[in-house]
């Protein structure tokens, strides 16, 4: 029972990883830019939320819905003032831009908010746990892994059924053809990072109220979030979901057999899915 | 008129490709454009769409200076075009191809552009195809759909870029007759082609270009029969 136990923590705790990996996953497979900056935009999120809960006195609930548009704006607004600037045949500066803004919110975040370790306060549901057959499950991994699967569902609608959804596809198979068909691929990739923000600000929400954070952690929830989009293959939300799944369940299970074990676990475990499937379980193509 | 090109050139560094070509295309009319290979006749094209921005000169749209406006604008106001090598949305499906290109090249409303783009599926022989993914078309096919894709977004100037290139008599036939019937609703026609019995058998006008100059302009006839463009183009000394 023990271990049925830290498998579904494991799969639980993936949802958490894929909601990390959602949006670096979207943004790759439209515009083919890796955003090193990822893991610190989901920081900078949670210091959102922690304001707009500490300040207005919000529940945590209220205030995502509040930092989702704003942090749909900043998104969109760093794509058409800096990254579109920097998109081309060579990926290097995408790549140093994103890195030097990595650099630069977390000292910001430093200076704004010491490196302290907070937590977004969620007295309703922190403890909260229900039964789930012979095992009990926190609310939270619960909620958390349930939006991993709503945010991933929407998106696939937005992507396969509608008009932004199409041009979304069309930008990322040719934005020159694009352009001669009325699409403004510089437009379409600021909606696209926009949207990105969006989920990386559900992802903060729960990354805030289920552990602590502070300004340096961004760059390690880059790498699960590289680790989840690469195992499930380039461009695939639900391989992402997938990639998130095998290193959540890898981690429960190196921690069981010794906690020092967790991380390199879960490393182990995207070394082994590379060995096997170097382009990842689910290509684009099967998306 | 439909498009005026006044001394339009483009030069990459030092190599000139477009060299002070001036040409004007009445509203209706199709205009053929022949040339020998690199003569500089897709560049033209893809300085009339606004893909390639002019190095000097100037293009006007229905009145309109476009010379500086990006691609996607000039789509809007009526510029669409095939490309020599197909190049598909390979990732989405034969329709909504059409209907991307239809919602924001056309700007039709979704009801519309679904119409509309279920009729010209027809027109171009491409119902059957409507749900197969165009990466998976074969070449006749991919060329069915850039004309169809073009067909899309509404067009005014339709330029087409060797569409029967690579075509059987019998599928060439059939691509003249959907031409014909675009010109006739009243499209303005511009078309590169080396396939000149399908050419001259649609174009009012046609043009020659050689090292990026416009050598001539006329009735496909009067052009066939010059022999300036015998020489250059045909290769033939007489």
């Amino acid at each position: 029972m023990i271990w049925l136990d830290t498998i579904v923590q494991g799969i639980l705790l993936g949802g958490l990883y894929a909601l990390f990996a959602t949006g670096l996953s979207l943004v790759f497979g439209i515009m083919r830019l890796v955003n090193l900056a990822h893991g610190d935009m989901i920081v900078l999120a949670a210091y959102l939320i922690l304001v707009l809960v500490m300040t207005l006195g919000l529940s945590p609930w209220i205030a995502v819905l509040i930092a989702a548009p704003v942090m749909f704006a900043l998104g969109w607004l760093l794509q058409r003032v800096v990254l579109n600037r920097v998109l081309g045949p060579d990926i290097l500066p995408p790549l140093l831009v994103t890195f030097g803004l990595s650099i630069a919110i977390q000292n910001a975040l430093l200076e704004g908010f010491s490196a302290d370790s907070r937590r977004i306060p969620n007295p309703e549901l922190e403890g909260a746990s229900m039964a789930l057959g012979p095992i009990n499950v926190g609310v939270m991994p619960m909620l958390t892994f349930a939006s991993a699967i709503v945010v991933i569902v929407i998106l696939n609608r937005v992507i396969y059924a509608t008009p932004l959804g199409r041009s979304f596809r069309a930008t990322s198979d040719d934005p020159v053809t694009a352009g001669l068909m009325g699409v403004e691929p510089m437009k379409v990739f600021a909606v696209a990072t926009g949207l990105a923000m969006v989920v990386v600000t559900i992802a903060a929400l729960y990354l805030g109220t289920r552990a602590n954070f502070d300004p340096a952690i961004g760059p390690a929830r880059l790498i699960y979030a590289f680790q989840a989009v690469i195992i499930g293959g380039l461009g695939s939300l639900w391989g992402t979901l997938a990639g998130g799944i095998i290193i959540g369940v890898a981690q429960t299970l190196g921690a069981a057999v010794n906690p020092e074990w967790q991380i390199l676990s879960g490393h182990i475990a995207f070394l082994v899915v590379l060995l096997i499937r170097p382009r990842g379980l689910f290509p684009r193509a099967y998306d | 008129m439909m498009l005026t090109l006044d001394t339009v050139s483009k030069s990459f560094g030092a190599l000139t490709v477009t060299d002070g070509v001036s040409l004007s295309v009445p509203k209706g009319e199709a205009l053929g454009i022949i040339g020998p290979n690199g003569a500089g006749k897709s560049t033209l094209f893809n300085l009339i769409t606004g893909n390639l921005m002019v190095s000097a000169g100037r293009i006007e749209l229905m009145g309109r200076d476009v010379t500086r406006m990006p691609a996607m604008k000039r789509v809007r106001m009526g510029v669409g075009r095939s490309f020599q090598i197909p190049q598909p949305f390979e990732g989405l499906t034969v329709f909504e191809n059409l209907l991307t290109a239809a919602r924001f090249g056309g700007a039709a409303s979704h009801d519309r552009a679904v119409h509309d783009c279920a009729e010209i599926l027809r027109r171009t022989g491409m119902l059957a195809r409507a749900n197969q993914l165009a990466g998976d078309l074969s070449l006749l096919d991919r060329k069915r759909l850039e004309l169809a894709r073009a067909l899309a977004t509404g067009p005014e100037l339709l330029l087409l870029d060797e569409i029967a290139g690579g075509l059987t008599e019998g599928e060439c036939r059939t691509l003249v007759d959907t031409i014909r019937e675009i010109h006739a609703a009243g499209t303005t026609i511009i078309w590169i082609e080396h396939v000149l019995h399908a050419l001259t058998s649609v174009v009012e006008r046609l043009a020659v270009l050689d090292f990026g100059r416009l050598i001539g302009v006329g009735a496909p006839d009067e052009i066939m029969a010059s022999r300036e463009v015998r020489e250059i183009y045909l290769g033939i000394e007489v």
